[in-house]
This record gives C-alpha cells, sequence and structure tokens, in this order.
C-alpha cells in the first residue's frame, strides 16, 4: 500500500520535473563524466607509481606524459562536476518553486471549509517546510543518486579490467559495512523515536509554561513548573543519551569494516603482486578504489532514506494541491453590477457537517437600505450568517438572492465587491498603512486613502505614526493597538464604500471614545446601504428594521426590537438581564 | 560563552578522555599508510608472504584498537554533551521562571521558547561534534604532513603548500556562503510568512476579491528566493571540484617528486604510495572540518543566545526579611509608573484607596493604563514612584509569594493549560476540594457549561484552552482566581467575551460571595463598572475622576463621553428604570 503511495508520488514529482528533462539527462551525461575521470586517475597514477621502480629505473619522459594526462583527466572531471551541481540546484530549485507557487494558487481555490477546518499553522508547513525538505531530498538525490551508483559500476568495470580475484575481495567484503550500517539504523530507530516523542512532550510543556510565563507567576506555580520539566528533562538526558551514543556507533563500525575491506584489498593485492599477476601501481590503484568504493554505498542508502523523507514531504504538499478546490463560477455566471441591495433568503438550510443540523427553514426578505441585527450570546453563530452572505459557504438547500439573482449565479468576485466587511478579527497585511487601506482598491490616490482615512477617524493617529502613511505595518511589525488595526479595517471599507455591509461591533477592543466617533462613521456608512451587523450595542439593536437572534448556531427568534419585546421569548429576556444588574 | 561551560564542569573527565581517545583513533589510522609501504617494500620487494601476511594481521588489529578507542570516544561525548545540555535547559528553564514582567516584555517570551528548545538542542550538537572531532581533523591534517615529513621532508614541502591552499578554498567558500545562507534562510522565511498572513486573512483577501494579487505577490517573493538558492548554490558548488583539482595537482606533484627522489636512491616505491595515500587523506579530513566548523559557528550563536537569557538578572526580586500585611485593603500614594525603555509615563501621580470588600471599577481607553494600574497590585511591575500598599503594607516590604498568594488574577489573556479543568481550577489553591472548586465555576458563570461536558471535572482542556469558546475560557479563569479566596481579586477585562447578561450574572454572584474581597473590575464597558463602589477614570495614565457613577456623571467629562456612547441617552435612561 505504502509503496503504492510513493509510486503515485515520484510520478506527480516528475511531471514537474519533466519540464526541465533536458537538464537532467545533462545532469546525468556531466554525471558519467566526472565519475570517468575520477575513476581514471587513479589508474593512471598507478601507472606512473609502477615507472617509479628504484635508483635509475624512472622513466621521466612517460611519467610526464601520464601526469599531462591526469592533469587533463583532473580539469575535465572538475568542471563537470561543478557544472552538474549548478545544473541539480537550479533544476531542484525551480521544481520547488513550480510547486510552492502551484499550491498557493491552489490555497487561493480552496473552499473556506478546508480553511476553517485545518490549523493555518498545518497548512503552511505543508507548503513551505515540507517543500523545504522535498527540496533537500531532491538535490541530495539528484548529486548523489546518479554520481553514487555510477561510480558503483564504474569502479565495477575498471577493477574488473585490471584484476579480477582481488575485485571478488572488495565485492565481499563491503556489503558488510552496509548491513552493519542498517543493521545499527534499524536498531536505533526506536530510541530515536522515543526521543522525539520526549522531546516533543518537553517543548509542549516549554511552549505552555513560558508562553503563559506571566500567568505562571501570578499563581505562583514557578516551583512546580520547574519539577515537573525537571522530571521530563531527566528523562530525555536518558533516552537522548542512549540515541545519540547508538546512533554515533555507525561511523566508527562501517570505518572499520572500510578498513578491512583496505586490508583484504592490502593482503590479496601484496600476494597478487608476489605471484606476478599485478603491478605496484595497480595494487596503488586497488588500494585507492578500495578507500572510494564502500563511499557511493553509504552515500545512497543515505540517499534513499532521504528520497523517502521527500517523498513523503511531496506527498503532504500534493495531498494539499489535490483538495477539491471550490466550485468555480459557472459558464453563464452573471457579473452583479452595483447592486440596490435587496437580499431575499428563502427557506435556507445550512450546516457546517452534514447530519448536523444547524440553519433550517431561515427566510429573510430585506429591502434595498435596511438594517439587519445579529443578536445573541457569544459563540452563537453569528458568523454563519456571514459565510452564506458572502458565500464563503454555499447553502445546503433554500437560496440566498440579490436583487433577484441567486449567489450561485453570480461571480463570486462580483459578489463580494457588493459588500463591505469590518470583522472583529483585524487582518492586516505586511505593508503600508496606505497599501493597507487601498487593499480594496490599490489604483486609489493618496488624497482619497486620506479621505477614507478621516471618515474612519484613522487619520490623525496615523498622521503621528512615524512615517505616516507610509509606514510599514503587519503581522509582526506589530506597534498599532488593536483599536488602532480596527480603525484602518474601516478605513479599508470607506475607501470602496460597496452597496451592502457586513459590520462586526466588536466592543470589546476599541477606546471608548474612538469607538464613539466609529459608532457616527458606522452611521454614515450604513445610510441608504442595506447593512448587515453583528450588533452588542443596544442602540444599534433597536434602530435595525429586523433582529435576528442566534443561539448555538441556530436563528431561533426574528422580528422587529417591539415585535420581539411583545413576544417575551429568548430575545426579551436577553434584553432585560442587560440592564438588570445592580 | 565561557559562562556555559560551568554547566560542563560535571563532565570535566569525559570531556578529556572523549577527544583523547579520539586522537588515539587518528594515531592508528595514521600508521595504515605506513605499514602498507612496508608491505609494498619489504614485503613484496622480497617476495615474503609470511610477512605481507603479518602486517596485514597489524592491520587488522590497528582497525580493532581503532574501532575500540573510537567506540568510548563517542560514548563519553555523547554522556558530556546530553548531560551537559540537560543541565543547561534546566537552568535555562529556571532563570525564565525567575524573570520580571518587565523582563519577560522585553525579551520576549517566544524567543525564550525558542531558546529552550531549538537552540540548546543546535549547542548539544554541537558540543559533542566538538568533543568527538574538532580536534581529530586537524591532528590528523598535521599528522598526514608529519608523517610525509618523516617519509621524506623535501617531497613533503608539497604538503606545505597543498595544506594552506586547500584551507583557502574550503574556508573561503564557507565564510561566502554562510551569511548568504543565513539570507536564503530569511527569504524563506518571508516567504513563509506570506503564505500564513494569506491563511488568515483568507476572508478579506476574498471579500476584496485580490487573489490574483496575493499570488503575484506570493510568487514574486518566491521567484526571489529561489534566484539567491541557485546562485549561492553555484558558488557553494565551487568547493568540490577547486579542492579536488588542488589535491590532484599535490598529488601529480608528487609523482614527480617521488620519481626524482626514487631516481637518486632517497626513498622507495612503497614510500611514493604512502605520500600518495598521506594526500588523499587530507582532502577527506579538511573537508569534514569545514563542516563541523560551519555546525560549531551555528552551535555557538545558539549558545550565545542561551548564555544571554542565563545572563539576565531578574530586575525584581522578593525581599530577603519580608513583612507581610493582612486584608483586603489596597492604598495607591502618588504611585507613577514608567516601562523601562519607555518614553512618556503609565502612569502618573495616582492616589485612591479601597477599603476591605469594596469594588473597584477602572474604565478608560485602550492604552489609557488600565491594566498598567492593577498589575502594581501583586507587584508584577515596580511603581517607578510612590507606594503601593495592600493589607496595610508596601507591596515591596511583602514576601512575593505571599503577597501573590493573596491576590487572584483573571488576566486580560485568558489562558488554560493543557490537563483537565480541575487541574486548571487547582491551579488558584492546590488544596481546594471538588466542591469549592463547583462553587468558584458557579460564581464564575462557568457551572452551566462545565456540566454539560460528559466529564464534569475530569474534561481534558486542549493546549491553549482551544476547545473551550472565547467566553467559556474566560469564565474558566476567572473560576481559577476565585478558587484561591483571595483577599484582592482583579478581574482585567476578563468579561470582555461574555454577553451581557451573563456579564451582569457574574457581577451579582461577587457581590454575593460568603466572603468579600475586594475587588478591581477592569473594563471598557460602563455597564460592567457602573455599580462599583467607586470608578477610577484613566486617560493616558492619569486618574481622571474617581467616585461613584452618579458623581463621576456629574463632574467628569471623560466619564461622561464613554457613559453617552455606549448607553444613548434614551438607552441610559431605560436602563436606570432597570
Amino acid at each position: 500500500m505504502a509503496k503504492r503511495a510513493e509510486k503515485g508520488t515520484l510520478k506527480k514529482v516528475l511531471r514537474y520535473i519533466r519540464r526541465y528533462w533536458f537538464f537532467v539527462g545533462l545532469s546525468v551525461v556531466l554525471a558519467a563524466v566526472s565519475v570517468a575521470g575520477t575513476l581514471y586517475i587513479p589508474i593512471l597514477t598507478g601507472g606512473a607509481v609502477d615507472l617509479i621502480l628504484g635508483p635509475g629505473q624512472v622513466d621521466f619522459p612517460a611519467i610526464g606524459k601520464i601526469l599531462g594526462r591526469i592533469g587533463f583527466m583532473i580539469a575535465l572531471a572538475a568542471l563537470a562536476q561543478w557544472l552538474m551541481s549548478v545544473i541539480n540546484n537550479r533544476v531542484t530549485y525551480r521544481v520547488v518553486r513550480d510547486i510552492r507557487n502551484e499550491a498557493f494558487r491552489h490555497l487561493q481555490e480552496l473552499p473556506l471549509g478546508y480553511l476553517d477546518g485545518h490549523p493555518t499553522g498545518e497548512i503552511v508547513s505543508r507548503v513551505i517546510a515540507d517543500v523545504d525538505q522535498f527540496a533537500d531530498g531532491l538535490l541530495m538525490g539528484f548529486t548523489q543518486l546518479f554520481t553514487g551508483v555510477i561510480t558503483i559500476l564504474g569502479t565495477l568495470g575498471f577493477m574488473l579490467s585490471v584484476n579480477g580475484a582481488i575485485t571478488l575481495v572488495v565485492l565481499l567484503v563491503t556489503p558488510v559495512s552496509l548491513v552493519v550500517a542498517a543493521f545499527i539504523a534499524k536498531s536505533t530507530y526506536s530510541m530515536f523515536r522515543l526521543q522525539s516523542q520526549v522531546r516533543g512532550e518537553q517543548t509542549a510543556f516549554v511552549e505552555e509554561m513560558v508562553g503563559n510565563q506571566k500567568v505562571v507567576q501570578a499563581f505562583g506555580r514557578e516551583a512546580q513548573a520547574q519539577a515537573r520539566f525537571g522530571e521530563m528533562n531527566e528523562r530525555l538526558r536518558q533516552c537522548s543519551l542512549r540515541a545519540i551514543f547508538f546512533s554515533s556507533i555507525t561511523n566508527p563500525s562501517t570505518r572499520f569494516v572500510n578498513s578491512l575491506v583496505y586490508t583484504g584489498v592490502g593482503v590479496a593485492g601484496a600476494l597478487a603482486v608476489i605471484g606476478g599477476g599485478l603491478t605496484v601501481g595497480q595494487l596503488s590503484c586497488f588500494l585507492s578504489y578500495a578507500n572510494q568504493y564502500t563511499k557511493p554505498f553509504n552515500e545512497i542508502s543515505g540517499v534513499v532514506t532521504e528520497l523517502q523523507n521527500a517523498l513523503a514531504c511531496a506527498a503532504r504538499v500534493f495531498e494539499l494541491m489535490e483538495e477539491e478546490p471550490q466550485l468555480p463560477d459557472g459558464p453563464d455566471a452573471v457579473s452583479l453590477g452595483e447592486a440596490r441591495g435587496r437580499v431575499r433568503v428563502e427557506d435556507v438550510s445550512f450546516s457546517y457537517k452534514p447530519g448536523q443540523r444547524l440553519i433550517e427553514g431561515f427566510s429573510l426578505d430585506v429591502k434595498p437600505g435596511q438594517r439587519i441585527a445579529l443578536v445573541g450570546p457569544t459563540g452563537c453563530g453569528k458568523t454563519t450568517v456571514i459565510n452564506l452572505l458572502m458565500r464563503f459557504y454555499d447553502v445546503n438547500g433554500g437560496s440566498i438572492q440579490i436583487d433577484g439573482h441567486d449567489l450561485r449565479q453570480l461571480t463570486r468576485k462580483s459578489l463580494r465587491r457588493n459588500f463591505g466587511m469590518v470583522l472583529q478579527d483585524t487582518w492586516l497585511k505586511r505593508g503600508t498603512v496606505r497599501e493597507n487601506i487601498a487593499y480594496g482598491r490599490p489604483d486609489a490616490t493618496l488624497e482619497e486613502v486620506v479621505e477614507a482615512a478621516k471618515a474612519a477617524h484613522a487619520h490623525s493617529f496615523i498622521r503621528r505614526l512615524p512615517q505616516g502613511y507610509d509606514t510599514v505595518i503587519g503581522e509582526e511589525a506589530g506597534g498599532l493597538s488593536q483599536g488602532q488595526k480596527q480603525l484602518l479595517c474601516i478605513a479599508r471599507v470607506m475607501l470602496s464604500l460597496p452597496p451592502m455591509l457586513i459590520l462586526d461591533e466588536a466592543t470589546s477592543s476599541i477606546d471608548t471614545r474612538t469607538e464613539h466617533r466609529i459608532q457616527r462613521a458606522f452611521a454614515k456608512m450604513m445610510r441608504g446601504r442595506t447593512s448587515f451587523i453583528v450588533a452588542h450595542r443596544l442602540s444599534t439593536i433597536r434602530d435595525a428594521d429586523v433582529i435576528l437572534v442566534m443561539r448555538d448556531g441556530h436563528i431561533i427568534e426574528q422580528g422587529s426590537h417591539r415585535e420581539l419585546l411583545e413576544k417575551g421569548g429568548f430575545y426579551a429576556e436577553l434584553y432585560e438581564s442587560q440592564f438588570a444588574a445592580t | 560563552m565561557k559562562k556555559l561551560l560551568i554547566y560542563l564542569k560535571e563532565y570535566r573527565k569525559e570531556c578529556v578522555l572523549g577527544p583523547l581517545f579520539k586522537l588515539l583513533e587518528a594515531s592508528f589510522e595514521l600508521l595504515v599508510p605506513l605499514v602498507m609501504a612496508a608491505v609494498i617494500d619489504t614485503g613484496i620487494q622480497n617476495a615474503d608472504r609470511g610477512y605481507v601476511v603479518r602486517m596485514c594481521l597489524v592491520l587488522v588489529a590497528l582497525g580493532v584498537v581503532g574501532l575500540g578507542c573510537s567506540l568510548t570516544a563517542q560514548f563519553f561525548a555523547a554522556k558530556a554533551s546530553v548531560g551537559f545540555a540537560a543541565k543547561l535547559r534546566a537552568a535555562l528553564f529556571g532563570r525564565i521562571q525567575s524573570l520580571s514582567y518587565a523582563d519577560l516584555d522585553r525579551e520576549g517570551t517566544s524567543t525564550m521558547i525558542t531558546r529552550m528548545t531549538s537552540d540548546i538542542n543546535q549547542v548539544q550538537n554541537g558540543m559533542n561534534l566538538t568533543l568527538r572531532l574538532l580536534l581529530r581533523s586537524p591532528f590528523v591534517v598535521f599528522g598526514a604532513m608529519a608523517m610525509a615529513f618523516t617519509i621524506d621532508w623535501k617531497a613533503a614541502l608539497i604538503f606545505v603548500a597543498v595544506i594552506p591552499l586547500l584551507s583557502l578554498v574550503v574556508f573561503g567558500v564557507m565564510l561566502w556562503t554562510m551569511p548568504r545562507y543565513k539570507q536564503v534562510q530569511a527569504g524563506l522565511d518571508q516567504v513563509l510568512s506570506a503564505a500564513r498572513e494569506n491563511l488568515t486573512g483568507v476572508r478579506v483577501v476574498r471579500a476584496f476579491g485580490r487573489e490574483e494579487a496575493e499570488i503575484e505577490g506570493f510568487e514574486a517573493q518566491n521567484n526571489a528566493l529561489t534566484h539567491l538558492q541557485v546562485f549561492v548554490g553555484k558558488v557553494s558548488a565551487l568547493m568540490n571540484p577547486v579542492t579536488y583539482i588542488i589535491v590532484n595537482l599535490g598529488a601529480v606533484a608528487l609523482i614527480w617528486a617521488g620519481a626524482l627522489r626514487v631516481d637518486a636512491g632517497l626513498i622507495t616505491q612503497g614510500a611514493v604510495v604512502a605520500l600518495l595515500n598521506y594526500m588523499s587523506q587530507i582532502l577527506v579530513e579538511l573537508v569534514k572540518l569545514a563542516n563541523l566548523i560551519i555546525n560549531i559557528t551555528k552551535a555557538l550563536a545558539c549558545a550565545n543566545r542561551v548564555a544571554a537569557v542565563l545572563d539576565l538578572t531578574p530586575s525584581l526580586a522578593s525581599p530577603a526579611q519580608g513583612r507581610a500585611g493582612g486584608g483586603g485593603a489596597v492604598e495607591f500614594d502618588h504611585v507613577s509608573l514608567t516601562y523601562p525603555g519607555a518614553g512618556a509615563p503609565s502612569l502618573t501621580d495616582i492616589t485612591f484607596t479601597a477599603r476591605p470588600g469594596d469594588v473597584i471599577g477602572v474604565i478608560g481607553g485602550t492604552g489609557s493604563g488600565k491594566t498598567s494600574l492593577v498589575n502594581l497590585i501583586p507587584r508584577f511591575y515596580e511603581a517607578t514612584e510612590g507606594r503601593v500598599l495592600a493589607g496595610g503594607a508596601d507591596v515591596r516590604d511583602w514576601p512575593l509569594d505571599k503577597l501573590r498568594r493573596q491576590v487572584g488574577v483573571a488576566p486580560q489573556k485568558a489562558v488554560l493549560f493543557q490537563g483537565t479543568i480541575r487541574e486548571n481550577l487547582l491551579w488558584g489553591n492546590e488544596n481546594a476540594d471538588s466542591a469549592a472548586l463547583w462553587k468558584a465555576l458557579e460564581t464564575a458563570q462557568a457551572k452551566d457549561f462545565v456540566e454539560q461536558k460528559p466529564k464534569g471535572l475530569e474534561e481534558p482542556v486542549e493546549q491553549g484552552g482551544r476547545n473551550f469558546s472565547g467566553g467559556q475560557r474566560q469564565r474558566l479563569t476567572i473560576a481559577r482566581a476565585l478558587v484561591r479566596r483571595p483577599e484582592i481579586l482583579i478581574l482585567d477585562d476578563s468579561a470582555s467575551a461574555l454577553d451581557l447578561a451573563t456579564d451582569a450574572r457574574l457581577r451579582q454572584a461577587l457581590r454575593s460571595l460568603d466572603y468579600r474581597p475586594t475587588v478591581f473590575i477592569v473594563s471598557q464597558r460602563a455597564s460592567s463598572i457602573r455599580h462599583a463602589d467607586q470608578i477610577i477614570v484613566l486617560e493616558d495614565g492619569a486618574a481622571v475622576g474617581i467616585g461613584t457613577h452618579e458623581a463621576l456623571l456629574e463632574s467628569c467629562q471623560v466619564y461622561r463621553e464613554i457613559y453617552e456612547s455606549q448607553f444613548e441617552k434614551g438607552g441610559g435612561e431605560h436602563g436606570q428604570k432597570g
């Protein structure tokens, strides 16, 4: 099963490599050239040594000729080797670039349901870390697999051409080193797994404690934390010691086996020389082969594990890239122009997980310019409604229409362009303040940007930033308070001011006085625009044309403030309790 | 770095024995070409088969002894480096535990975590490699040269030329590429953060229909990374071919010189073969050395980062001879606070007194100093001017652990820890029984949802409490603070994710506890604090108003604005009736 999956992944990888087939072919040829040169040189050297027999028995002109040939081979092999590395580099990084670009492109088309359901860190790690690992493996594979295989074959050929019997000695002893290496790797595997498990446990603990160090201190839990850490630390020390020691046996052991090969060749060779079947030069050539013959084997076994690992990483990326994208816009999808803002919801049913009932029989008729307030306790699923309106998710049944068009018959882009959205989760892009405000309309002039910032009451604080509108902000740049970020998000919508709005009245993070001004900005924005507001403020709720009361994901009541109060249901209770506190 | 070595003290014996055995092994390795030369010169010349076999047994013996030495060396190195890393980790963890809030703000907790984990792992690897190989490679290089000199000093002069040349190339390429690889890493990080940013903002990206622009931006960054990688790769690919050229040219020179010397009858044929062998040994070791140095440099950088944390002296300490107070009274006496490195004070001249059992509301805009104010009570930070008194004693006189046991805090960021609900609540008080826990949960308005969990108190809490909603987490942190039945309870904007009704019920429950802690409620919501005994209105770190709701409505402009922005005139009237 696993083998087949590996094969499938390999096929996909090859598809990406195929674009660079010419370079790959060239790389193989160059590898052959460089290996041939590398292997030929010991023979030449051996030949030269044979010409140095003793005092008065040195053939200088012949040695000179051989040395000239060696020089040529050196240059050839070195050049081929360098070109090969350069080409391998280039192919690898281009393949990786292609995969990464394509993966990112695919991310833009994945349904929100997938992205919401998978932790961001995990997806990012597939696109970045896994691809990076894959690159390492691929590069190593390219460089060492070709040369390794060619070296082994070449060495065998050369050795056979010189002396069959001694070749046999090499052939017989070499596998021992492989067996030893494999045996050690196998028996240390479980030790390494244990080590990484304990290490993972400790890392999680450190992240938790140090990440929340302030809480640890507030509750005076330093000693307990230290004690638990110490216990894990000791366990880690013990299993690390085992893993590291036993794995570090590999090198000395294979070195030992190599020295056995060397000795074997020495004995057999020296005896052969005495017997007259071999020259001293050929013996020295054999010795140098014996020295390097085991190397490609070790390398190849390393490459194979590395390649397996690389394929596993590639498989994770491909899995992401093969994830079903969202339904593309239909061929006859209409582009919605400037909407009037009539929204009809007809008998809509929706749930995130099949079988789990959430919204059912939801109907609503919103006339252009009306305000809809979404009300309910925290976590009651108010964002679900937003998800459906923006078509981040598709309804399971029924339909939502805007100006008489079913959402599914509109292009997503044109639909979303008609909504201005300010969420509680303030996302800003890494870039300047100006770029962020102009996010929805990158061609806006500076005047327009400033205008929007003024309307959102963001102008005054932006002006005080070190570089004003050109100050770089973003994830890491920080420096902005939550409230200021919120203001920028509002400015962003202010700039394009679409015909319909989705607003989350985020009360918890904004400066109360600024909030007052934002309230006014919101009011200005909402005038004449169909607005859906996740409402916290009494005044917003009371002024709404329709209130949707939500609880546990369901819409449980809907109507105007008065109607709902008269009904005496959940809303009425919520409303009363709000001011009943003493 | 030197300071870290004290953690190696216990392993002094291993640190000497490890490299020593490694050198022994290397010495045996250096003897091999000499034995081979003897085989050629004596065994083959005299056609002495017995001698050949004997010499080869010597080679095997050398191999066995070498193996024994190197295994011993590996063991000592592993033991010392792993033990060193463990000690270092424990010391670092302990140091982090002792840092004050101000220290943590300055250093940042996320870098602390990297230092605790990957940095120390690197240090461990580096230490292991250092003990095993740092002496070995130069020893073999110079040993090979020395052996060459014992064979024939004139021919050995070629080594004197080749070694520096090789070192120049190996270390030159290394020095050039190392900073470039850092750039590559930085480029990779950028691509990574571009991807992360895109994913976290996916709703906004799609709402504004900017997918194509995002793709363009990503591809530009990714392509730039690829260019850099290819460029660096080109240069670092030079290392192997160039060293190859140098070593083989050295061999060519050796053959020529050897030919001359043999011709003159000064050395033997076997000696030439031995010289050639030493030459190839040198190359192998130099490349190893270069890799080793890269690793050790990395490890040193990590070690310095670790040492930097160990060097921190906690900026806040418990007094040697403490004097604890008692009761829930809190008094601020002309208190000012300026954070280290900050230009402007975060609190200026705050004076107020809270009697035991009072409810104190703290309100003001973001950055007005609300959290700073309450953080002074358990002495998370040190007031730069004035005095903070808790339970009648200056907080600086209190033994720190006693003071903090007196105070229950529900911080702004609702953090829970992996474990069970019970384990989390026990943070407040290790000895609390189930009844006490349920009582705290009830007060914190968390009883309902905990009861609904299949396992109740034993319900598992995932890391960061992510299997609970924001509001649930907040209520659990409040319960955790209540479990210790504190004299002083601080709720630092910890009801922000609760809806107004739950918030109201929570405040009511706090009023009807069977003990009367002094409660500080920090909030942005006027409704949360309007019924407090005293409300402190902060603006830019100054108390612009202190008093009851009614008094402040009369006298404090800032408070009135806040209040009216949340309860527009009509709503406010309605509210007062209820």
